[in-house]
């Protein structure tokens, strides 16, 4: 969804210059998911069905209490059940709410050939823009924690926007505002790094000594964070990457692959240009419109 | 709750038992969260599963269910034995010291006095011994033999570690860890809560269950304290607003009860409710009974009860035997009953083994249903297929289904599990015909008045002198009825002090039960909400949520009964000095000439402290009970008695004592004891529960509680999965003696088996939720399994504990 309110920081499949963006006078935002605080509810997933108007179907049980089962173009947020066996043979239960990370350096936006169908806020959230969305499915593959989804219906790509309509207007993700245990929250990046620590210490005194906050590095940072009680291990929280990147096949495009065929098709353009100057429109004769209708009737 | 859901923040440890508050109560489970977050605070949580107040605890053990009070007895043995407990409290705010009767015996699992035919206890010995004076003996060096401490160190001496493993299946290690974090609390200056809901209640033992974890409470010191008490979540949201206006068949609104078929003269009733007090100088407040009993029967029955005619006292029914739901079910099955109205309830779904109530409800001549939904109940007629194989042609019941408006729909007040009466407004107008449960009610009672008026009758007084002083009689509000529970004065009432002084003028609204009077004065439908609805109006509309003390203490906020009162018994927050005994949480305190504080003192507000009257002022001791004397029907200490539905097939107790298998003072039908199953034959031990996406059998027709939890399933442990060749996400069939259910098998390493007495014992979680109405994966109704057995004392059914066999479907 457009939403002109918010300064767009970076659009994508955009070369020209980005106009300077007047920076948020607090900074960039985030997300905190603290999963050590997490009783998996479903409360988040509820208020975004609600807030953004989604309705998925009716599954089924799958043998796991996540339901639905997986992100889809009308679940944009899903809780993940993992069942953990500690070394000691004491049982967790590591439940960890799934969707977009709005990551600093986006692969999505990245990998996006339509101009302005995926834009980064200068806060930091990355928001589709399915007006200009072609369902071309390349945010799928550039995204290192394979979050976007595309409809079966339009075949645009949805996903998580971090509630860029509200926070527009100065509040907080309806699934922020709806948790019962605050173990989401939401504020500035700054706050929410320091806010993160505070949780950290207080896991490490109950035993865990690997709690820590998850920012990957990779991506540029997130704007959407967890606190994790076994920080050292990420994939137990249902396969969280450890250190997601951009994929190859994406900074390959946007690196060296993108100008390389740019210039390809320049040259194409450019070689056919010369041909039409040179030898004139491409034209076809009567006969061989009639040989061609004869190979028709013939199949 | 003794004490409220925000004073759980005031606590250092939180024991979860018996209930599952993350998952049945998200929101109020923010308070555990904040007591982590602020105090440090420590949760433990014991459970048949690892559950999702599991995930989140610091210490999770596993139990066996049904066997809980022989880990809370483990406790209690732990903390005698270490001595752990708070002495100041115990030896001056409970019957430690007091001394009971010689011929109190307890042998082979059974209490003295025990009848087996009647399956019932005569239990006059279960009292103290008496001095000359009539008040009872007491030996504060706590060394008399047949003084409560030392009874009780020996009933529970039996209650070992290793018996706990035994039995539980809790590793010892697991249970020692717990002991030495709940023992923490009995320094006055360390608190531990407790939170428990139907895991606790639904078995045949249930109120026992309970009673040992507020002995344990007590033991140390926990009760009364801000951050401390024996906490019930309550499942409904006004739940605890009906069981206060006399829910139970056998009581009368504010706990009040009904007279049974003995008790044909009001002064005999009154005389064994009106409690005198069993030590010198105690309040027990009980001695004001009259006083509630007569208000009431004013407001219901308003002129027509008069001195004359004992206030009406014919008018009320004389019980011959309780009539609570399995006894009403037992009938209808039975034959015995021509109609049943059924409001706000679902009991095909509800109640225990389904085909024995669609066998009642079939046998009814009419059936009337109030509810905002269709529920099964409504449709027990309806051939769903397997999950109800009925013949609609053999079933000659006319249903009438009169639909209501759903809480959004109506004003009110709810109370909360603390509670707090809060009142709340319509936020929208009732779909189609709905009409409110009161309108409905009052519209019923009109007619019957009306041909009774006409046609007369064997007995027409009751309804005929009925006081109906509604403004528009087919339509009392709300407001009309919260101020009749609330109470008014019906004459000018005089002070007592100063007889030319008025205090309230006639109609006018009470301020609290303390201006009740048993001489027909006044009127008062409820004695405990007394004052709700004062001289200054509505208190629950009030929405103040200032704490000028920090300790959650809003009192400007809604109001709670009683007095507005937020933490029960919080005289024993303080000491004999009358200082609190933790300084770091004051509740209430004596400043020199009152009891002050954040809370309305549960005290005589200007009783010195060092007087000697006890601060558990309900109670005619004045001090609170470990021996509960006549008060249980198994007996005055808890003891462990196997479910219904045993795994065993013994006590492990009591071995060679078949009577004591399971609860000896239960009541049993002989059909529902012929459909008890074996461990031969079904080898798996289940126990039903709720889930955080639904709520009961309301939410399979919202749209989105479905999209997060769409079907049935059941979970199985990977051990047992593995021995039954059960994948994850197949379906299996689950069958107890009463019937199956088909449902997905959720495989999972949270359900552990135990070993329990040296064999291994698997155990089924068994959600409810599903049913042939609704906009969810058409289930089958979990009822289908429960065995049809209630707790000794108030009949609460055996959900929790009972025996299956598990397979492939």
């Amino acid at each position: 969804m457009a939403l002109q309110s918010l300064d767009i920081k970076r659009r994508s499949a955009t070369t020209s210059p980005t106009p300077s963006v007047r920076e948020p006078s607090v900074g960039a935002v985030a997300k905190l998911i603290d999963v050590s605080k997490c009783i998996g509810c479903k409360a988040c997933q509820t208020a975004c069905m609600e807030w953004n108007d989604l309705r998925d179907e009716v599954g089924t049980n799958v043998g796991v209490y996540d339901n639905p089962a997986d992100l889809t173009e009308h679940s944009w947020t899903v809780m993940r059940f993992a069942e953990y066996e500690t070394p000691q043979g004491d049982l967790e239960w590591l439940i960890r709410k799934d969707g977009c990370m709005h990551c600093e350096d986006p692969g999505c936006l990245k990998a996006c050939p339509s101009p302005g169908a995926i834009v980064q806020y200068a806060n930091g959230i990355v928001d589709f823009h399915q007006e200009h969305c072609i369902g071309c499915g390349y945010c799928v593959t550039g995204c290192p924690f394979n979050v976007p989804r595309i409809s079966k219906k339009d075949h645009k790509a949805y996903k998580c926007t971090l509630c860029s309509d509200r926070v527009a207007v100065g509040q907080e993700p309806a699934c922020v505002k709806t948790c019962p245990t605050g173990a989401i929250e939401f504020g500035t990046k700054e706050v929410m790094t320091e806010h993160a620590q505070a949780r950290i210490a207080d896991l490490k005194s109950r035993g865990y000594a690997n709690a820590g906050l998850y920012d990957p590095a990779g991506v540029g940072g997130t704007h959407v964070m967890y606190v994790l009680h076994h920080a050292d291990q990420p994939t137990l929280y249902s396969g969280l990457p450890k250190d997601p990147q951009i994929s190859p096949a994406v900074s390959l495009w946007k690196g060296v692959a993108k100008p390389l065929s740019m210039a390809a098709m320049a040259l194409a353009a450019l070689v056919g240009f010369f041909h039409y100057m040179r030898v004139g429109p491409a034209e076809t004769s009567e006969e061989d419109e009639r040989n061609a209708e004869k190979e028709v009737s013939h199949e | 709750m003794t004490n409220h859901w925000v004073d759980i923040k005031n606590a250092d440890i939180i024991l979860i038992m018996g209930g599952n508050a993350a998952e049945a109560h998200p929101c109020g489970f923010k308070w555990v969260t904040e007591a982590k977050a602020h105090r440090g605070a420590k949760l433990i949580v014991v459970d048949p599963r690892f559950t999702r107040s599991a995930s989140v605890a610091d210490v999770y053990a596993p139990i066996r269910t049904g066997t809980d009070i022989v880990f809370l007895g483990g406790v209690i043995r732990y903390l005698l034995e270490k001595d752990q407990i708070q002495h100041e409290y115990v030896r001056n705010y409970t019957d430690l010291s007091f001394i009971v009767r010689e011929d109190f015996s307890f042998e082979n699992g059974l209490f003295s006095g025990y009848n087996p035919e009647k399956r019932r206890y005569d239990k006059s010995s279960w009292d103290y011994e008496r001095g000359e004076d009539g008040y009872v003996k007491t030996d504060p060096t706590l060394q008399h033999p047949r003084c409560v401490y030392q009874l009780m160190k020996q009933h529970y001496a039996r209650y070992t570690p290793e018996m706990v493993e035994r039995v539980c299946g809790t590793p010892q290690a697991k249970f020692l860890q717990i002991c030495e974090m709940l023992a923490s609390t009995a320094p006055a200056n360390r608190v531990a809560t407790i939170l428990y809901a139907l895991g606790w209640a639904q078995h045949s033992i249930g109120a026992q269950i309970i009673r040992t974890a507020a002995m344990m409470q007590l033991l140390l010191g926990n009760i009364g304290m801000p951050g401390g008490g024996i906490n019930a979540l309550r499942g409904h949201s006004n739940i605890q607003g009906l069981t206060d206006l006399g829910l139970m068949s056998n009581l009368l609104p504010g706990y009040l009860t009904l007279p049974n078929e003995a008790e044909q003269e009001l002064p005999q009733y009154l005389a064994a409710r009106t409690l005198k007090p069993l030590r010198p100088n105690q309040m027990s407040y009980w001695q004001n009974y009259p006083k509630f009993f007569v208000s009431l029967m004013k407001a219901w029955w308003g002129k027509a009860a008069t001195a004359e005619n004992n206030w009406a006292y014919d008018y009320l029914p004389k019980l011959d035997k309780p009539y609570d739901l399995l006894q009403v079910i037992e009938l209808m099955a039975q034959g015995k009953m021509n109609g049943y109205i059924c409001q706000g309830f679902n009991p095909l779904a509800a109640a225990p083994n389904k085909a024995k109530v669609l066998e009642g409800l079939a046998k009814l001549k009419y059936l009337v249903v109030m509810d905002p939904l269709a529920t099964e109940t409504s449709e027990f007629w309806r051939n769903a297929g397997e999950s109800n194989p009925v013949d609609p042609s053999k079933i000659q019941t006319e249903v009438f289904r009169l639909p209501t408006t759903c809480f959004a729909e109506e004003d009110g007040s709810l109370v909360n599990s603390g509670r707090w009466l809060q009142w709340h407004w319509k936020g929208a107008e009732p779909p189609g015909e709905a009409r409110s449960d009161i309108e409905i009610m009052a519209e019923l009672f009109l007619r019957i008045r009306e041909r009774y008026r006409r046609e007369g009758g064997v007995f027409p007084d009751p309804i005929l002198d009925l006081a109906w002083p509604y403004v528009n009689a087919a339509r009392p509000t709300p407001e009309e009825l919260a101020k009749e529970y609330s109470g008014k004065a019906l004459v000018d009432l005089p002070d007592a002090k100063d007889p030319t002084k008025i205090v309230r003028r006639a109609g006018e609204q009470l301020a609290g039960f303390a201006e009740l009077r048993d001489d027909g004065s006044t009127a008062c439908g409820c004695w405990i909400f007394a004052g709700c609805w004062g001289p200054n109006g509505n208190l629950m509309a009030r929405r103040d949520n200032s704490d000028p003390t920090g300790i959650g203490q809003t009192l400007g906020w809604a109001w709670a009964w009683p007095a507005n009162r937020r933490i029960l018994y919080n005289r024993a927050s303080a000491d004999l000095q009358g200082r609190p005994f933790d300084p770091q949480r004051k509740l209430i305190y004596w400043n020199g000439r009152a009891w002050t504080g954040a809370d309305v003192p549960d005290f005589k507000a200007d009783e010195p402290p060092d007087s000697g009257m006890g601060p558990f002022i309900m109670n005619p001791e004045g001090v609170a009970r470990f021996f509960a004397r006549a008060g249980m029907a198994e007996g005055p200490f808890p003891e462990h008695y196997e479910p219904f539905e045993t795994p065993l097939g013994y006590n492990p107790l009591h071995p060679n004592t078949p009577a004591a298998t399971s609860n000896p003072a239960a009541r049993v039908f002989a059909r529902d004891l012929a459909d008890m199953g074996k461990v031969e034959e079904f080898p798996h031990v289940a126990t039903t529960y709720r889930l955080t996406e639904h709520f009961h059998y309301w939410t399979k027709h919202v749209l989105l509680n479905n999209i997060v939890q769409p079907e049935q399933f059941v979970e199985i442990g990977e051990a047992l999965a593995k021995e039954l060749g059960i994948t994850n996400g197949q379906q299996v069939k689950v069958s107890s003696k009463r019937g199956y259910i088909k449902a997905v098998a959720l495989v999972t390493k949270r359900i552990r088996p135990l070993t329990i007495e040296g064999k291994t014992v698997h155990q089924v979680g068994i959600p409810i939720h599903w049913g042939f109405t609704g906009l969810t994966k058409p289930g089958f109704l979990a009822n289908t399994l429960t065995p049809s057995v209630g707790d000794g004392n108030i009949q609460t059914p055996e959900f929790k504990s009972f025996l299956v066999k598990v397979e492939k479907a």
